[in-house]
């Protein structure tokens, strides 16, 4: 079930250029949050922005009942989002949308890509718990952006690298790495999150060797909550109905989309 | 007496409201298009509870709505063109509205046509079933090729819509006014010589968001309907005018973000109210003002809603 709450803010940091980690503590939602959701965020008591913001679920902590969220500074909300000070309150609905699914896998690839490597920390933690392997490629245009590296590291995970400028790792898009590092055979389920042609190109690489995946897709959004279907999009250019990636998503599966 | 004796408590208002023969237990209504059809926010407050939950607009046939995007932001509103998506009267009848009977929410239809015929035979649907409290008549999207914002505003087409969909109903029915007109007190006037129990008033206004990276119109319909705050003004101004001229009780909405606003609508000469954009901010602000609004009351010594209906109006 989800609900809205004013989550107390208990760390609130920036670990590089434009990018922040808040953590709340929320005690009606995170006991409720599965991998691949979002929060629907007040940014602050403002006309402009007057509507709230998507954010993914970045990890939840089960026993403090806190939420972590990673976000990038793009324009005036999360600008805004900034100035909150821990112990003040940040507004939150959630959780939201549907999540990644968890299937009995022994062995599953990520591939993130900048800030789109929100979603699938919690999910590399929960599947690391369940017993399954997981290797992680994650890009940035470059190393100060890989603010998950630690994260990823403590959760135990297989990780490569990309930057586009070299300065950690391949150089080069996180997606050649898929051709260079990994053996097909090994992988039973992709999930992916960053921008499209990234996502686009997990997907190529997916339908090439028949493995099944998940994407999580972004939209812009008024509600939130499948009520306005302002987030509406066709997963194929040739369908006939649009889905709510509110609500219907934010996760898709791979095989629905073009 | 003291001001201690004279204290009114919450109990002893009346805040249940009479909008042209739609009984509502309290004034304050969630607007078409921005709640869904009330399940969605079911999570976040008690539907039951809201004075009314005006469902998402309905046509004859299902309708896919507009290419995307479909909304943005701007500053205190938004601009959104929908187009209508829905999943035709039928559907609703049969798969949404037994649930929301039963969960004892008070339900406004808003049903949109293609011709005059196609309200009408949309309002027939609607008398045959049950559970449906009054049609909202939304002749003033402005997302829509047909239909829609051309109905609502010439006079003689106005009154024509109304006179067609009151010969198939029991029901109250209440036309939606577009703000997009010259002069909305003519406007209300053919509205009330069809036959309208009610007014509703206002939709949005039309608009439009340019990408100046792209050099092209954000939206997909190039223009939307403008909602939110920004609007409040414009809509508390139409409603005065309306209040003054036309002896219909208003639905007025249009940038209602907290019970002062909702206050200054009812003051203005609206009966009931409507929360659209707000939904969005707080999910549970229809509440939220319905306990304003009582407070208020008991603040002020007023007993009855009614004594606020168009109490700033200088005749
Ligand atoms: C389900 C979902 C989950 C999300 N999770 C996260 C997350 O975990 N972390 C995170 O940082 N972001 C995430 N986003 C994106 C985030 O919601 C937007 O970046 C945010 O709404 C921008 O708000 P703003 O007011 O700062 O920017 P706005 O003022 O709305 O936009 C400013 C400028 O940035 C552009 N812009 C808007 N959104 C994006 C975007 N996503 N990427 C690049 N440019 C953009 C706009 O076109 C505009 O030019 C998610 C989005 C969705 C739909
Ligand atoms: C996303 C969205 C969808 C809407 N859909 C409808 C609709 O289907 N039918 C209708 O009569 N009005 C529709 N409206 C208009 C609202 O019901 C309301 O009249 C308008 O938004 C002004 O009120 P507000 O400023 O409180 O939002 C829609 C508004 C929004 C923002
Ligand atoms: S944001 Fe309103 S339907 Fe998805």
């Amino acid at each position: 079930m989800s609900c809205m709450e004013n989550g107390l803010v208990i760390s609130h940091k920036k670990l590089g250029r434009d990018l922040y980690e808040i953590e709340f503590i929320a005690p009606r939602i995170a006991p409720c949050c599965q991998p691949g959701q979002f929060v629907h965020v007040k940014t602050g008591g403002t006309m402009d922005p007057l509507l709230r913001r998507p954010l993914s679920l970045y990890d939840v902590d089960e026993k403090l009942n806190s939420i972590t969220l990673l976000y990038k500074v793009v324009g005036k909300g999360t600008e805004l989002l900034t100035k909150i000070k821990v112990k003040e309150n940040i507004n939150v609905m959630g959780p939201l949308g549907k999540g990644f699914s968890l299937g009995d896998y022994k062995s599953v690839l990520l591939v993130g890509g900048g800030v789109g490597i929100a979603p699938l920390i919690y999910l590399a933690r929960v599947l690391r718990e369940r017993g399954c392997k997981v290797t992680v490629l994650y890009g940035a245009a470059r190393s100060e952006e890989l603010v998950a590296f630690d994260r990823l590291r403590s959760i135990g995970v297989e990780l490569m690298l990309a930057t586009m400028d070299g300065s950690a790792g391949y150089k080069g898009l996180v997606t050649e790495l898929l051709y260079d590092k990994i053996n097909p055979h090994d992988i039973e389920f992709i999930y992916t999150c960053g921008p499209e042609p990234m996502m686009v190109a997990v997907k190529d690489y997916a339908d090439k060797y028949g493995i099944k995946g998940e994407v999580s897709l972004e939209e812009n959004m008024a509600c939130g909550v499948g009520a306005c279907l302002g987030c509406a999009r066709k997963l194929k250019p040739e369908d006939d109905h649009y889905v709510k990636v509110c609500k219907d998503g934010p996760v898709f599966s791979m095989a629905d989309i073009k | 007496m003291t001001r201690a004796e004279n204290k009114l408590n919450e109990n002893d208002l009346d805040i249940s409201v009479n909008l042209g023969g739609l009984i509502l237990k309290n004034p304050v209504t969630v607007a078409s298009g921005t709640f869904g059809y009330g399940m969605e926010y079911e999570d976040f407050v008690d539907i039951s509870e809201i004075g009314g939950v005006i469902v998402k607009g309905t046509t004859l046939e299902p309708r896919s709505g507009n290419p995307i995007p479909r909304i943005v932001e701007t500053p205190a509103g938004m601009l959104n063109a929908i187009g209508l998506e829905n999943p035709g009267i039928d559907v609703f009848l049969r798969d949404f509205l037994p649930y929301l009977k039963e969960k004892g929410v008070t339900v406004i239809a808003n049903i949109a046509g293609n011709t005059i015929e196609e309200y009408a035979r949309i309002a027939a649907k609607i008398e045959n079933s049950e559970g449906i409290a009054a049609i909202e008549l939304n002749i003033s999207c402005p997302n829509v090729k047909k239909g829609g914002l051309q109905f609502g505003t010439n006079p003689d087409t106005v009154k024509e819509v109304v006179e067609a969909v009151k010969r198939e109903t029991s029901l109250p029915v209440i036309p939606k006014l577009s703000p997009n007109v010259t002069d909305i007190v003519e406007i209300a006037k053919a509205a009330k010589a069809g036959g309208a129990d009610a007014l509703s008033m206002i939709n949005t206004l039309m608009g439009m968001a340019i990408d100046i990276k792209n050099k092209k119109p954000v939206l997909a319909n190039i223009f939307g309907g403008l909602s939110g705050p920004a609007i409040k003004p414009v809509a508390l101004r139409m409603i005065y005018q309306v209040y003054k001229e036309v002896t219909l009780p208003i639905l007025g909405g249009g940038g209602i973000l907290d019970y002062k606003d909702a206050l200054e609508f009812i003051m203005a000469g609206a009966t009931a109210v409507s929360i659209g954009t707000g939904n969005f901010v707080n999910p549970c602000l229809a509440l939220e003002i319905v306990e304003g609004i009582k407070k208020y009351m008991v603040q002020e010594n007023i007993k009855s809603i009614s004594e606020l209906v168009g109490a700033a109006v200088i005749k």
